[in-house]
Formats: structure tokens, C-alpha cells, sequence
């Protein structure tokens, strides 16, 4: 009895969306039976003006898995999304120094084609940032500016992946109406169904969660789950819980010395969170630090 | 509980008086300038220095300098903001040049604009006493305001959205015509009505660039009356003049209106078709 009632409110709380979604079934969280490296960073270091950020960061990040990054606010975790996709190359003064590797190239390299990157390694913010245009022509901007011009496949490419992440029902009546009349949730939606409309490979979730209530977060939750296997996603997250719950990796940032960030620890989630090898992550986990 | 009685009083005061010169001002040039105001007034050539006839000509000057003026220094402006706010930083040493120099520029009196339209134009490059002169100086004159309006504008916009745009691998360019623009257009339009305002209004730059023949121009090259220069003259030069002053100083008003009113529609369909059009 009690059973039937907990299954029940779960899905109050959760709303029943399956049906919505074109990206797969949700898959619980067992770790890629055979992980292969996308990126791999090697002693990274990131400073901003004279201010280090980022000491030393060396880790792999591993294809068709979500691997979260935890750690206190002020660590570097935004700093160190912001060095995959190159958007350091925007921040005056911003200094960084190691090697970074996607799919074998060096990502770093002065030549690289970075419209070209950040295609392939697309970027969620903290804050939804919808376009102050309509809901159709935040998805189609990016892609006609990636030079798709057919009005069909572009109509395609929207429902796709308003599909995707189980929009499409919400909004296909007013795909031409406003997209800042949609709620947060909805919005930060959209701009994940923005970012895959260009087919990335990666994509970067900097707190996608963290500025939404708690039932579209849940629903934005679901979302990410979806994209494993399809999508390597980085996410940073300050829901321990929710790590937890969705990433196959974690990686724990900490302020060392009061000066900059560093990894302390890189593993399988299920050991980060159960068998932390060092002390720090082990009181940042249970909530004695951080 | 009295401090705050007093400190609601002075303000309502304040916004009494501030809209109580406004309307007194208006109502002071509907009153005196209606009554001679009529059709025949808005197409017929002065006569009589002014004292009768329309102000015909005038208005076709005022607005061809005008035409001139804000032709010119738009694409200018917008393109030095566009400089100034997206591909310059901020601190840097010719930034901070630049804007300077504008910001000295904009507390120059226009009489010096002036001379200076007068010595480069007229003389320098043999434009002589013409609209063309005219519109030219105003421009200048206007320029300081609408560039640093326009940058405000940019640099208003969130810079989520030049981040968001990026992150989508989008190209400066791109993001600056699909979204900054757009954006910051409400600005771009209160900086240009500024603009207007200001060129509309003056009268020391123009005497010495565009003249004051009240003739119909046949081009630009020739020389016109604008219609503060006609209000200027006749108050200050023609005895009797002041029924056909206040009738054209509110002709100034109208247009003013209108333009205002003109800018704002297109503004408001250029934002709507952005938004909305696939
Ligand atoms: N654009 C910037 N300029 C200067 N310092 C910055 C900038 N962005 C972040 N920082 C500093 O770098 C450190 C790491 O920041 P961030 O990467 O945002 O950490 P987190 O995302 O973990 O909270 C902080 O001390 C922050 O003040
Ligand atoms: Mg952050």
C-alpha cells in the first residue's frame, strides 16, 4: 500500500514525460563499460590578470558519459568549462597554460577553428539565455548562421529537438511567439535544444539546474540522463544529491591555499561519493566542508 | 511621519513646476501661433521679410539640412559605437581617446561649430554658403551625441547574449547584426531623437553655414533658411514680426513630433519583424 502511494507522488512531482521525448529511454547511471577518453586536460592552469584560477587540473573526460564537477563556489569549475570550448578566448586578460586534447587535436592550438570548436563542444549556462526573438528563431540562428538555409530542413531540425527535450508539445502552437514568455525551465530547455541542434558531440552544463524550481529541474534532470550515450556531458553542479544521481565521473575542485583551484580527486562517481580516496572530498561530500 | 508629508510635497512640487513650464511654454506657442497658422502658411514663400506669406522654402530647407545632417553622421555614429563598444577594450588607450575627445566635442558651443563649418566647408572645400554646408556642420555637431548614446545602447545589452552567442559558435558579426542591434535599438532611436532635437533647434552653426536666403533651394548646393534662423530673425531683426515667429516655432514643434513619431513606428516594425519573421 505504502508502495503504490510513494510510486503515485512520484509522478505528481515528476510530470509523466516520456511520451514527450524523442532521445530514448532514461537510462540509470552504470558507469561506460568501456570508457575512451574524448578530452583529455593535462596540467591545466588558467589565470586571470595576475590571479590564478586553476592550478594543475589533469583529467580525462570520457565519451557518452556524464561526469559532474563538484566543490565549493569560487573554485574554478566555470573556469575550467570555459577553457573546453574556448570561450577564455573572450575574456581580456584570461591566461591559460596545459595541454587540452579533443578527439586527438590539440584544442589549444592558436590556429584552430573555434566557430568550428564550439560547435562540436556546445555550452548550457547558469542562467537560461534565450534570445529576445521568437522560439523558432532561437534554434534557426545559430544553424543559419552555420550555413543551413532550407526552410524544410530547418522546420525539421526545430521539431527534432524541441522533440528532444520535450518541448515540441509545449510550444508548437507558438514556435513563432516569444521565446521570453516561456518559464525557466522551458527556457533553459530551449537552449539545450539550441545547442543540440548543431549536433555537438560535448556538451557543458554550467549549474543548468541551479536557477530553476524544483520540479523543472527535475525535468531538466531527466533531460540530461537522456543525452547519455548520445552526448558527453561535463556538468557542474552544486546538488550533491543530483551528481549523484545522474554522472558516471565526478571530479571534486577545492580552493587550495586560499589561492587557486585544483582537482583533489577524479574518479567513478560511486567511489567519489562512497570510497572517497582523500579527506577533503570525503567532508565536502558528507556536508561537514564546503 | 512630517519628514516624509514634506518630502512627498517637494516632490510633487517639483514635477508640478517642471510640467507647469512645459505646458505654459506649449500652451504660450499654441495660443500666439495658431491664429496664423493655415495652409497657405506651410506652402507660401515670406514676404515682407517675413511679416506675411508662408514659410514654405523653410521648411524645405530645415528639413533638407536635416535630411543632410542625419544621413551623414547615422552610419558614422553607429559604426565608430559599434568600434567603440564590441571591438575595442574598454580601458584601452585609444577607447579612452576617443571618447574623450567626444565628450569635449559635445560641451563645444555650437557658434563654434560655426566658424569651424564655416572656415572648413564654406571656404576650405568651396561648398560656400550652402545646405549642403549646413547639414554637414550640424552633423558634426550631433556627432558626439548619437555616438555616445549608440555605445551606451551596445553596451547595455547583456553580455549573456554575446557569451550565449559565442558559446553557439556564432560569428561577432552575426551576433551583433541578429542580436546586439536589435537589442539596443530603443537606444539607438532616443539617441538619434536627441540628435534631431539638437539639430533642429540650432541657429548659430546654421548662420554661418547655410545662410539665411529664404528663397526655394534648388539644391543642395544652394543656400537656405532653416526654420530657427527664421524664428531667430524674425523675433530679433523684423519689427513686427512676432504672429509669423510663433506660428513657425510651433510649425518646429510639429515636425519634431512627427519625426519623433516617424522614428518610433519604424523602430517599432523593425524590432517586431526581427522578433517574429522567420
Ligand atoms: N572574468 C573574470 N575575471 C577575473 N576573475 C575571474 C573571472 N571569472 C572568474 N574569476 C575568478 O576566478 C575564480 C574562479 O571562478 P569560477 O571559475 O567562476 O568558479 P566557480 O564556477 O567554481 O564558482 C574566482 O575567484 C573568480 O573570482
Ligand atoms: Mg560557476
Amino acid at each position: 500500500m505504502s508502495h503504490f502511494t510513494n510510486n503515485k507522488s512520484e509522478q505528481v512531482d515528476k510530470p509523466n514525460t516520456d511520451d514527450a521525448y524523442t532521445l530514448g529511454p532514461l537510462q540509470a547511471g552504470p558507469p561506460c563499460c568501456d570508457p575512451e577518453p574524448l578530452i583529455r586536460v593535462d596540467n591545466l592552469s588558467l589565470h586571470y590578470g595576475e590571479k590564478p584560477a586553476l592550478e594543475g587540473v589533469s583529467l580525462d573526460i570520457y565519451k557518452g558519459c556524464i561526469t559532474a564537477l563538484i566543490g565549493p563556489s569560487g573554485c574554478g569549475k566555470t573556469s575550467f568549462l570555459s577553457v573546453l570550448n574556448r570561450l577564455t578566448d573572450m575574456i581580456p586578460g584570461c591566461r591559460v597554460s596545459g595541454n587540452v586534447h579533443f578527439d586527438h587535436r590539440n584544442l589549444r592550438h592558436p590556429a584552430l577553428d573555434v566557430q568550428r570548436l564550439r560547435r562540436d563542444i556546445g555550452m548550457i549556462f547558469q542562467k537560461p539565455v534565450p534570445f529576445p526573438l521568437s522560439i523558432r528563431r532561437n534554434i534557426e540562428l545559430p544553424l543559419r548562421e552555420h550555413g543551413m538555409s532550407k526552410q524544410a530542413e530547418l522546420n525539421d531540425v526545430v521539431q527534432q529537438v524541441l522533440q528532444d527535450v520535450g518541448l515540441w508539445d509545449e510550444v508548437k502552437d507558438r514556435l513563432a511567439s516569444s521565446a521570453l514568455a516561456l518559464s525557466g525551465g522551458q527556457q533553459q530547455r530551449l537552449c539545450i535544444a539550441r545547442a543540440l541542434a548543431l549536433q555537438p558531440k560535448v556538451l557543458l552544463m554550467d549549474e543548468p539546474c541551479s536557477a530553476l524550481d524544483p520540479i523543472s529541474s527535475g525535468v531538466v534532470e531527466d533531460l540530461i540522463q537522456r543525452l547519455r550515450g548520445k552526448y558527453t556531458v561535463v556538468i557542474v553542479t552544486h546538488n550533491l544529491a543530483q551528481a549523484r544521481r545522474i554522472a558516471n565521473y565526478a571530479g571534486f575542485f577545492w580552493i587550495k591555499d586560499q589561492r587557486a583551484g585544483c582537482l583533489i580527486e577524479f574518479g567513478q562517481c560511486k567511489q567519489i561519493f562512497e570510497a572517497p580516496a582523500h579527506e577533503l572530498t570525503a567532508a565536502y561530500v558528507n556536508g561537514s566542508r564546503g | 511621519m512630517f519628514k516624509n508629508a514634506l518630502t512627498t510635497l517637494l516632490i510633487w512640487l517639483t514635477a508640478a513646476l517642471v510640467s507647469g513650464v512645459f505646458v505654459w511654454l506649449l500652451a504660450d506657442i499654441i495660443i500666439h501661433g495658431l491664429p496664423k497658422l493655415s495652409w497657405s502658411f506651410l506652402v507660401e514663400a515670406p514676404e515682407n521679410a517675413g511679416r506675411s506669406g508662408g514659410i514654405g522654402p523653410i521648411i524645405v530647407s530645415t528639413v533638407l539640412i536635416l535630411g543632410v545632417a542625419m544621413v551623414t553622421a547615422t552610419p558614422l555614429s553607429l559604426a565608430t559605437a559599434v568600434l567603440l563598444s564590441e571591438f575595442i577594450r574598454h580601458d584601452s588607450v585609444f577607447g579612452r581617446l576617443v571618447r574623450r575627445s567626444l565628450d569635449v566635442l559635445a560641451g563645444v558651443p555650437s557658434i563654434v561649430f560655426g566658424l569651424f563649418g564655416n572656415a572648413f566647408f564654406c571656404i576650405y572645400l568651396g561648398l560656400g554658403f550652402s545646405i549642403l554646408s549646413g547639414g554637414l556642420t550640424l552633423s558634426c555637431m550631433v556627432l558626439p551625441i548619437l555616438i555616445r548614446t549608440a555605445e551606451e545602447g551596445l553596451q547595455a545589452t547583456p553580455n549573456d547574449y554575446r557569451l550565449s552567442a559565442s558559446a553557439l559558435g556564432m560569428s561577432r558579426s552575426a551576433t551583433l547584426v541578429h542580436l546586439l542591434l536589435p537589442a539596443a535599438t530603443p537606444a539607438l532611436v532616443a539617441g538619434l531623437m536627441l540628435g534631431v532635437g539638437r539639430a533642429v533647434a540650432e541657429t548659430a552653426a546654421l548662420i554661418f553655414t547655410s545662410g539665411y536666403v529664404d528663397r526655394m533651394p534648388d539644391s543642395l548646393f544652394d543656400s537656405g533658411r532653416a526654420l530657427s534662423v527664421h524664428i531667430y530673425d524674425l523675433s530679433m531683426n523684423v519689427a513686427g514680426g512676432d504672429a509669423s515667429a510663433y506660428s513657425s516655432a510651433l510649425v518646429l514643434i510639429l515636425l519634431l513630433l512627427i519625426i519623433n513619431s516617424i522614428a518610433l513606428s519604424l523602430a517599432k516594425q523593425w524590432l517586431h519583424r526581427s522578433v517574429v519573421t522567420a
